[in-house]
């Protein structure tokens, strides 16, 4: 494996955990209010849809992805109004948006587009185009940090360095806000930020909408980004990973970036590579698909480290009359 | 629990969330440009409107009531197995196994050992997730989607590496011997004169199915384990104070359940297929939390429920045939019903709840300065390990 080809197995792994990152952390904000959301996936391909349907009817990328935002956020309110308002099962609530999703997108694709559940293929403005950092060119001549530079850190799209930039965000936003200070105790404790005068609803309203958001930009990266156009069912298990990740990450935006790394460089190497062959052992492909579940499952099985959820997590709040 | 009589909740609420999905899917219907009554009207055409459409739905439905069980038995236990697809899966591969393997003199004892292996494989799967919420607390929910994802995986390595006879492209196994070919409703009922269509794929593991719904009622009503699995879901303290085991009790209901869902194999992959291939549970594992929730966690409300999915598995196969309906319209009608009776049971409770009150008082006469309905699913019943009021 020479230098070029590390380049770009990188190059894609970082394309590969964008939309893995930005679900992550829609779920850590969530989650750390108390609001669990197993319907990730579904808010990601609800918005993958609505942006390339948008982005493809308009011609303008930039609509598409706020379209994608709020069908997401529309999940996102559904799975408050059933989760929050009406004290519903949280995990259920979940499993119902990701159908929903999953059979809505095709069903309004058909009708919109007639053919057969995808949106046309995006051209031009309808798609987010890379780009090419300060000095990308001119450095791109200097050995190894030329490549780096110039092939991993430049040319990607803006969602990218959004997904990216989000991490410090969310890590400043959490620890070092009032606003996080309280999302973080509704998850923990509710009745204590009750009694405090806060009002918990609010707050994990709050926390489902920047959930909602996160969300709608994975989705729409994955549509308008990383791929030209919206398929069935792509976000093929993404916010299952993502899930995943997060709790490889103990809820900690830090670890989540690291987490959506290592998933998505697994991804990119499955993708890659068919089987891989070390020292004449050979690891089929199906390995790599199954090794960030399989890495989730020892994370909470608690033999390395052991992964505490919020302590509200999943309990609705119901306060004293 | 006694704001509302009894029927209201088992018959009421079912019936009411139902309708809503009903609403709403006619809206989805309409919005896309269809006319919903010529939509339904197809649908019973297709799905019950000649003993072909009755064999699908029932095909459809025999899958339908392992997996509703499978998930039923869990939710007895506060547990909310959501591996249902990937337990299906491994079953498959044991009812593969002991169908290829194993030269069987007659489908009835190909039958029953194929069953007993299906079990085992799905149970075997559930095993792994429920020891980690027995014994590391490890929330079960996680760990079963994980699996299921596993399964896909390791499934779709055994299929394409190890079970797929030499020169065949398909990811599939060989076809099985003529030896374990379940009859199918056309050749059992037809000594009794009845004409039943050949093409149908509906067989012998229908009353498996059924037999399967009247054991679970035995177990969870009639047997003192079916007490301590229901009692440990009421209240793990409470469980914990009259001496069951909470560990015992997680797993021998994530075996049972993993079990069930796992025999669902006996009916799609020998009784139809007749060989394993990849994706053979086709997302029945999930209708199974569909059919339980709906079904209210009681057997007859899951072979109910089973079957009113079969008729919409079904139904839609015919819309999407002879319509420019996609198939999806079932997964979204699948998500409503999922959405109202699962997630949004509150939203239909509460108003009943103080219907109910209301007319209470009325007919007590005087008007006790009421308090607020108490709920009566205290909340704190309600999720955590992903339960629902069974």
């Amino acid at each position: 494996m020479d230098f070029l080809t590390i380049i770009q197995v990188l190059d894609s792994t970082i394309r590969l955990s964008t939309p893995l990152l930005l679900a992550c952390l829609a779920g850590l904000f969530s989650e750390r209010a108390g609001v669990f959301d197993i319907g990730l996936e579904g808010k990601m391909l609800a918005a993958a849809f609505f942006s390339a349907a948008v982005a493809a009817l308009t011609g303008s990328v930039w609509l598409g992805l706020l379209a994608g935002i709020a069908a997401s956020l529309a999940l996102a309110g559904l799975h408050g109004l059933a989760s929050i308002t009406f004290r519903g099962n949280q995990l259920i609530s979940g499993v119902a948006i990701n159908f929903l999703a999953a059979g809505m997108t095709v069903l309004i694709a058909q009708d919109w587009f007639a053919q057969g559940g995808r949106t046309p293929s995006l051209m031009g403005g309808a798609r987010f185009e890379p780009i090419t950092l300060p000095f990308a060119d001119a450095l791109a001549g200097v050995p190894v940090l030329g490549p780096v530079y110039s092939e991993l850190l430049s040319g990607h799209s803006v969602l990218v360095y959004v997904a990216f930039a989000a991490v410090p965000l969310t890590w400043w936003v959490l620890f070092r806000t009032r606003f996080g200070l309280r999302l973080r105790a509704v998850g923990e404790n509710p009745a204590a930020v009750d009694t405090a005068g806060v009002s918990v609803v609010g707050l994990r309203y709050a926390a489902v909408a920047i959930c909602g958001v996160l969300c709608g930009i994975a989705g729409a990266y994955l549509a308008t980004a990383l791929q030209a156009g919206f398929v069935k069912d792509m976000t093929a298990g993404r916010g299952f990973i993502a899930l995943a990740a997060l709790i490889f990450a103990k809820w900690r935006p830090w670890h989540a970036m690291y987490a959506c790394l290592l998933f998505g460089f697994l991804q990119a190497v499955a993708l890659r590579y068919q089987n891989i062959d070390i020292g004449g052992v050979v690891i089929p492909v199906q390995a790599m698909d199954a090794l960030p579940y399989i890495l989730t499952v020892v994370i909470l099985a608690g033999f390395v480290g052991k992964a505490i959820p919020p302590r509200a997590g999943g309990e609705p709040y119901v306060k004293e009359r | 629990m006694d704001v509302m009589p009894k029927w209201a909740d088992v018959v009421l609420i079912p019936l009411i969330s139902l309708i809503l999905a009903a609403i709403l899917s006619t809206l989805v219907i309409i919005g896309i440009g269809e006319d919903p009554v010529a939509a339904v009207r197809m649908m019973v055409s297709g799905a019950l409107g000649s003993t072909y459409g009755w064999g699908y739905t029932l095909y459809y439905a025999t899958n339908f009531m392992f997996t509703g069980l499978a998930v039923s038995v869990a939710f007895h236990a506060r547990l909310f197995n959501i591996g249902g697809e990937g337990q299906a899966m491994l079953g498959g591969l044991g009812v593969a196994l002991a169908c290829l393997y194993i030269p069987w003199p007659h489908w009835t004892l190909a039958l029953v050992f194929a069953a007993l292996a299906a079990a085992l494989f799905g149970a075997a799967w559930a095993a792994i997730p429920a020891w980690l919420q027995a014994r590391r607390g490890s929330h079960i929910v996680i760990t079963t989607i994980m699996f299921n994802f596993i399964a896909a995986a390791f499934l779709n390595y055994v299929l394409v590496n190890l079970m797929r006879p030499q020169g065949s492209m398909d990811p599939a196994t060989a076809r099985f011997p003529e030896a374990v070919h379940l009859p199918t409703l056309h050749e059992l009922l037809a000594p009794f004169g009845i004409a039943f269509s050949k093409a149908a794929p509906a067989n012998v593991s229908l009353l498996v199915a059924v037999a399967a719904c009247v054991l679970v009622w035995l177990l969870i009503w009639r047997t003192r384990l079916g007490y301590e699995i229901r009692a440990y879901g009421h209240s793990e303290t409470g469980a914990l104070y009259a001496g069951i085991s909470p560990v015992r009790i997680t797993m021998i209901a994530m075996l049972i359940s993993g079990g069930l869902a796992g025999c669902m194999a006996i009916n799609n992959v020998m009784g139809e297929a007749e060989r394993l291939v990849l994706n053979a549970t086709e997302g029945a594992g999930f209708i199974g939390i569909a059919v339980a929730l709906m079904g209210r966690s009681h057997p007859f409300g899951v072979f109910l429920a089973a079957i009113l999915f079969g008729f919409l598995y079904q139904g839609g196969a015919e819309l999407a045939l002879w319509t420019t309906i996609p198939r999806e319209l079932i997964v979204v009608i699948q998500a409503l019903v999922i959405l109202f009776t699962g997630a949004l049971d509150n939203m239909v409770r509460m108003p009943l709840e103080r219907l109910f009150l209301a007319l209470g008082r009325n007919r007590r006469g005087t008007a006790p300065a009421a308090p607020l309905p108490a709920r009566t699913h205290p909340p704190s019943v309600m999720p955590k390990d992903g339960r629902e009021e069974p």
